[in-house]
């Protein structure tokens, strides 16, 4: 009988350390599927930031650099300029691209550094124990914010995605998610996309995910699921923010 | 090829490239933004990369991306961007990464000045960015030596797959000299294949590389760090450099200064010599190795009453003076540090009060 599904290549035997619920391995599966798909996996560097993902390369089986935190896309860029034949990606978090690593993003993204950038927002540090982050939501709780994000003192949740896409050299921009089977299917297509701008040499690209953190958020996997569904779906509103001209 | 004459600053940009290093990301910074503008130049006619990154921050990583995947890349920058970039430099070390790092130092601590100073020794030598590392350090006195050193820097960092630092004072990167280039180095990045994230289609073997500085379990990380003493001890034993001046003569005195401030002593030891009294120096070349064995069998020398360092700092060498003379002879230490450099005269007259007591 015919395989019709199994284990991309890109992707390591390596038993999870993901929490149960978490959106984490979802996307390394379609980062991998695409990876096999565009039949470049003996040609591409991922790099992994500082947070829950920072094991990203025990998953796959490809060249890998660790970056410091939030410094993923400075080294992406060292990595594309001096062997441009490389397909870059980094992969990384909220409070990794959002807070520390704001600055390097940013820049990464107006120089038009062909990479690609995974990012992964689920509105809390995971790794170090759920505290609060630039995209936590209004009135969520978190460990440094026990009585919720209270927006008169640290102002509102950054919008990464519509953020980035006002710059004018970035290719593509977009935010999915994998919260359903229906979304998945479609965030697939946008990373597949991301990798193909890349191969064309177009600029930077950029796929943001709204994902969950049930551990820390301190919800079943399927209560984590509904609550990003209901609160950030409405505020993270998914879409195509930048398309190349 | 003869001699020409080049500021400090393009003469090193200049070595880094006959030094088969064509890339180049840097910040901006007084007192060597001279580099910058003229790989700028230059990158582009030798066909490599230069990159004006956003801040030290990202440059410190634009450097440690791409030596990751095999490069051969190197920065140069001045004391507050150094500090800025030495979060990298503890991971550029601790992943192995052959980096080579320029500091043109100027006066601080903060913004400090844009004056010469040596002040950056202990950041340059004992750390600056955390955990246990060194860094190979090399200090030029001039403006050939800078150019001999950055040529002998790549190679070094690949040697031990270990960060290499220059540590000039402002004047090397301000003055200008006749220098002369060697021919361009042909060597290429070794055994990258081992450990670079070059693509695994580009290499025989095809297990993936994975450059990183994790390692969560203690035993693993105590072997790492055991690994990377094993490189810096092995430095320690082949890689110490150093300039005895005077040292035949039966001198009263030792004198050990590095950098601009060695050849005021120089020109201070000739002009006590022409007046009848013998004064040596040992010139550290190397500052991490620091020549240890040589200042301490110097200093101990029948007859020699006195080492005196003099550096452009508050007392940041003379630590490591102590440290090598033992307690065999009493250590005495000179120094400025708000741009200004001691004169012959104040040499002198120090080493002179310093033997008398």
């Amino acid at each position: 009988m015919a395989k019709t599904y199994e284990k991309p290549e890109a992707l390591s035997d390596q038993v999870t350390h993901y929490c149960p619920g978490c959106t984490h391995g979802i996307i390394h599966r379609l980062v991998a599927e695409v990876i096999d798909e565009l039949g470049i996996r003996g040609r591409t560097v991922g790099i992994a930031p500082v947070g829950c993902a920072v094991l990203a390369y025990n998953y796959f089986t490809f060249d890998f650099q660790e970056a410091a935190h939030g410094r993923a896309p400075a080294m992406a860029t060292g990595i594309k300029r001096v062997r441009p034949d490389l397909i870059v990606f980094t992969y990384q978090g909220d409070g990794d691209l959002a807070s520390i690593g704001m600055g390097e993003i940013i820049h990464a993204a107006n120089r038009g550094e062909k990479f690609t950038t995974i990012f992964v927002n689920n509105t809390v540090y995971g790794m170090t124990g759920g505290q609060m982050a630039p995209t936590t939501l209004p009135g969520q709780r978190t460990t440094t914010s026990p009585r919720g994000r209270d927006v008169e003192d640290v102002g509102m949740p950054i919008k990464v995605a519509e953020l980035i896409s006002c710059l004018q050299t970035p290719a593509y921009i977009t935010r999915q998610t994998v919260l359903k089977p229906k979304y998945i299917v479609r965030a697939k297509k946008s990373i597949k996309q991301a990798f193909q701008y890349q191969l064309e040499g177009r600029c930077f690209s950029l796929v943001e995910f709204v994902s969950t953190c049930p551990t820390n958020w301190g919800m079943t996997p399927v209560e984590s699921i509904q609550w990003a569904e209901e609160n950030m779906l409405p505020y993270y509103q998914l879409g195509e923010f930048k398309t190349p001209e | 090829m003869g001699k020409i004459l080049m500021k400090g600053n393009e003469a090193i940009g200049e070595a880094a490239i006959r030094a088969g290093c064509l890339n180049y990301f840097a910040y901006p910074i007084t007192p060597q933004s001279e580099v910058a503008e003229y790989l700028s130049r230059r990158m582009p006619e030798v066909g490599g990369v230069f990159l004006q990154g956003e801040s030290e921050v990202a440059v410190g990583y634009m450097l440690f991306g791409a030596a990751g995947c095999g490069a051969r890349v190197f920065t140069t920058s001045s004391s507050p961007g150094i500090s800025l970039m030495s979060e990298a430099i503890s991971y550029t070390s601790s992943a192995e990464l052959p980096v080579v790092y320029v500091n043109i130092v100027r006066g601080g601590p903060g913004l400090g000045g844009i004056l010469p100073s040596q002040a950056d020794y202990f950041q340059a030598t004992k750390g600056g960015g955390h955990g246990d590392y060194r860094l190979l350090v090399m200090a030029p006195a001039s403006v050939q030596e800078a150019v001999d050193m950055v040529m002998m820097a790549f190679p070094l960092a690949e040697k031990y797959r270990n960060p290499v630092m220059i540590l000039g004072d402002g004047l090397i990167g301000q003055m200008m000299e006749p220098v002369e280039f060697s021919d361009r180095l042909k060597s290429e990045p070794s055994n990258k294949d081992d450990w670079a994230t070059n693509g695994m289609d580009t290499r025989k073997s095809k297990k993936r590389n994975l450059v990183k500085s994790l390692f969560l379990d203690a035993q693993l990380l105590e072997e790492h760090n055991l690994v990377l003493k094993a490189k810096y001890d092995r430095m320690k034993q082949e890689e110490v450099r150093y300039e005895p001046y005077n040292t035949d003569s039966d001198y009263c005195a030792l004198i050990v200064s590095y950098g601009t401030m060695s050849r005021v002593c120089k020109t201070a030891i000739d002009n006590m010599k022409a007046q009848g009294v013998e004064v040596a120096m040992i010139r550290p070349q190397t500052l991490f190795p620091f020549p240890i064995h040589p200042i301490r069998e110097a200093a101990s020398k029948k007859g020699c009453k006195a080492v005196v360092t003099f550096e452009l700092s508050m007392g940041q060498m003379v630590e490591d003076v102590e440290r090598s003379v033992q307690g065999k002879r009493p250590v005495y230490w000179h120094g400025k540090a708000g741009g200004e450099i001691p004169t012959p005269e104040e040499v002198i007259d120090t080493v002179q009060s310093f033997v008398k007591k």
